[in-house]
């Protein structure tokens, strides 16, 4: 076997769990589609993510989070709310404001240049792991003690298992045949970072519109990164207009609370699509990340729920190895499997929920979720609840993401 | 072979189940399910008994293992992973070419042999360690098995054995549950008079001229669908360790 585990992927997911697993004392390969530098040194890109305080310990337990803290913005306020174009927003407004549960701050937004740059020079550091950039896989042949992973350079590579942190579209979970079920939306999500006069106070701002939400997330200095989700046909009329064009339709939705507003980087546009896969793992592989759950990104938990999968993946395999187990077995894996998929799937349904009976103009529905927003408000304790659940401190606790080391 | 504690009866019973060892999801389910808390179990008394540290790799590494009842080898390949050297001896003659299989197919180096406890004391061989796990209930002469272990084993050597107590709790969880309810066992898989209490097994290791140094429960929990080790809970099944001074 040339490795224990290779990490098909080498977005943030396949470095995540290929750290964990390295410091944990196993072999190691993480293949990666990009050439190495490329993204680490690439200008700002308008990418970025909120990071649950669960995931930052995770960062921190993988040793990635040094690097990563100057550049990171506390959360120290969510504030969601209801509203419309023009009328700004609606005074049931629901607050969530990191004094009130003990764990600090809501959660850190970084940028991906960051947040990649961090992982590659950990990658670097780390023994046990050999980072393959530049390279795709072409193949992979489960077999009774490992499997063969045939790459774009013609080479093979063996291990005990694989896991596949390739993505949404997976193609190695394609091939495995798992199939996916999801829909899109008909919403797409126009990213773009902003700057803005005034600070924002390490403020998170969503606004829950007609057409989709709004969120206005802190990033460093005078910027703040948003998510404007629109109706498909809307979104792709804002996403021709020059930065000018785009920048008016914005400002009555943005508001006036950060002053004057302009672009602090270039534009991007996502479809909003649900993929779930039927199973997360098959012969000597398992699927973490969007791989096996492509979620809304309504709240940022796309990569928080990957690091859960991280997580719980890394915990499994390690104390699988650590008592001689083979650690592709298929009980060691549906181990994984049952930890995971339940909460990742009510995760992914209660999101496309929330996003169902805000993304509405009935007024009933308005009002019945001004009314719900108003009373989860004054009940501090579902408040905390509610909290707890975004900022991923719940559920059966991995390791990692309470910061100890596996 | 020579004369023997083991009972026909009992080894016919699983040479028929020899084949299904490795399916995790066949007959041998609950073995499967229980593995890893049993193993749990087993490395850290191995690391406490002879120093070792179990995130290092390889930590059995010079190490001589028995698995007595080795069966397919559940216990012996992890054993062998974690750098012992294992002799896995079972005195069901179907149960070995099935075991050396799966250890070939899995890259590791096992010495199967269709032998019994007795055979091999009276061969001299000598263990640091020897497993003689859900096996004690299943023989004919509980006393003359666990004194045989105690002669296999070098002085300083650490013997694991689990079974099944003797109670209420035990004749529902393992006959009525186990056997007749979840079908998880073939019914007469276990014969609940064979069951042992703790405070017997420790006449019978004591006896044996071992020393008990631990013990503990293995607990499996209807709801979450898990084992777990239990300080306190040794109703059902339980393991101790002891050690030859």
């Amino acid at each position: 076997m040339d490795h224990d585990v290779i990490l098909i992927g080498g977005g943030l997911n396949g470095p995540g769990l290929g750290l964990a697993l390295a410091r944990a004392g196993l072999s190691v390969a993480v293949i990666d589609a990009q050439p190495a530098r490329a993204r680490a040194e690439a200008a700002f890109d308008g990418r970025a993510y909120a990071l649950a305080i669960a995931s930052k310990r995770l960062l921190t337990a993988i040793g990635v989070w040094p690097a990563l803290a100057a550049e990171a913005q506390p959360m120290l306020k969510v504030v969601a709310s209801d509203g419309r174009p023009g009328e700004g927003a609606s005074p049931l407004r629901l607050t969530f404001d990191s004094a009130e549960i003990e764990e600090g701050p809501a959660g850190f937004m970084v940028e991906d240049r960051h947040l990649y740059a961090a992982f590659l020079d950990a990658m670097q550091r780390t023994p046990g792991l050999t980072h393959i950039p530049g390279t795709t896989v072409t193949g992979h042949e489960p077999g009774p003690a490992g499997v063969t992973v045939s790459l774009s350079d013609e080479r093979q590579l063996s291990a005990r298992m694989i896991a596949a942190c390739d993505g949404r579209a997976s193609p190695t979970a394609a091939r495995a045949g798992i199939r996916r079920v999801g829909h899109a939306y008909g919403q797409t999500a126009l990213v773009a970072a902003i700057a803005h006069e005034r600070p924002h106070n390490g403020e998170a701002h969503q606004f829950f519109m007609p057409a989709g939400p709004l969120a206005i997330l802190p990033l460093t200095g005078n910027r703040s990164s948003i998510v404007w989700s629109e109706r498909e046909e809307s979104a792709r009329a804002i996403a021709a207009l020059d930065d000018e064009g785009f920048l008016d339709l914005l400002r009555p939705r943005f508001g006036t609370f950060l002053g004057e507003i302009s672009l602090a980087g270039p534009r991007f546009s996502y479809p909003l699509t649900l993929t779930l896969a039927e199973r997360y793992v098959a012969p000597r592989l398992a699927l973490v990340g969007d791989a096996a759950h492509g979620v809304h990104p309504i709240a940022g938990q796309g990569l928080n729920l990957g690091l859960r999968d991280v997580a719980a993946l890394a915990e499994v395999l390690v104390n699988a190895h650590r008592r001689g187990e083979d650690i592709g077995a298929e009980d060691v894996l549906e181990r994984y499997q049952s930890w995971r998929r339940f909460d990742a799937t009510t995760l992914a349904l209660g999101m496309d929920a929330v996003n169902g009976i805000f993304s509405n103009d009935n007024s009933l529905l308005r009002t019945g979720r001004d009314m719900g927003l108003g009373l989860v408000n004054r009940i501090a304790p579902l408040r905390r609840a509610f909290m707890r659940q975004a900022a991923g401190l719940t559920g059966q606790t991995a390791k990692l993401l309470a910061g100890q080391s596996l | 072979m020579s004369p023997t504690t083991v009972d026909p009866a009992e080894i016919a019973k699983f040479e028929a189940m020899a084949a299904e060892w490795w399916d995790v999801g066949g007959k041998f389910k609950p073995l499967h399910m229980m593995n890893p808390v049993r193993l749990d179990y087993i490395c850290a008394q191995i690391a406490a008994e002879f120093g070792r540290d179990l995130t290092a790799p390889r930590p059995f590494e010079g190490l001589r293992l028995l698995d007595i009842g080795c069966g397919g080898g559940l216990l012996s390949e992890p054993m062998a992973r974690l750098g012992a050297t294992v002799v896995g001896a079972d005195a069901a003659e179907g149960n070995i070419p099935v075991a050396r299989l799966h250890a070939e197919q899995s890259g590791l180096t096992i010495d199967y042999r269709h032998t019994t406890a007795e055979a091999l004391a009276e061969a001299g061989e000598a263990f640091d360690v020897v497993l003689a796990m859900e096996i004690v209930e299943h023989v004919a002469d509980p006393q003359g098995f666990t004194t045989t272990c105690h002669d296999l084993l070098k002085p300083g050597g650490l013997m694991v054995m689990s079974t099944l107590n003797r109670t209420a709790k035990s004749f529902l969880a393992a006959i009525i549950g186990a056997e007749w309810v979840m079908r998880w066992l073939p019914k007469g898989t276990h014969d609940w008079q064979k069951f042992i209490t703790p405070e017997e097994l420790y006449g019978l290791i004591r006896t044996a001229g071992l020393d008990p140094v631990d013990r503990k429960g293995f607990v499996f929990n209807p709801v979450s669908w898990q084992w777990s080790v239990s300080e306190r809970d040794l109703a059902v099944n339980y393991v101790t360790a002891s050690v030859r001074r």
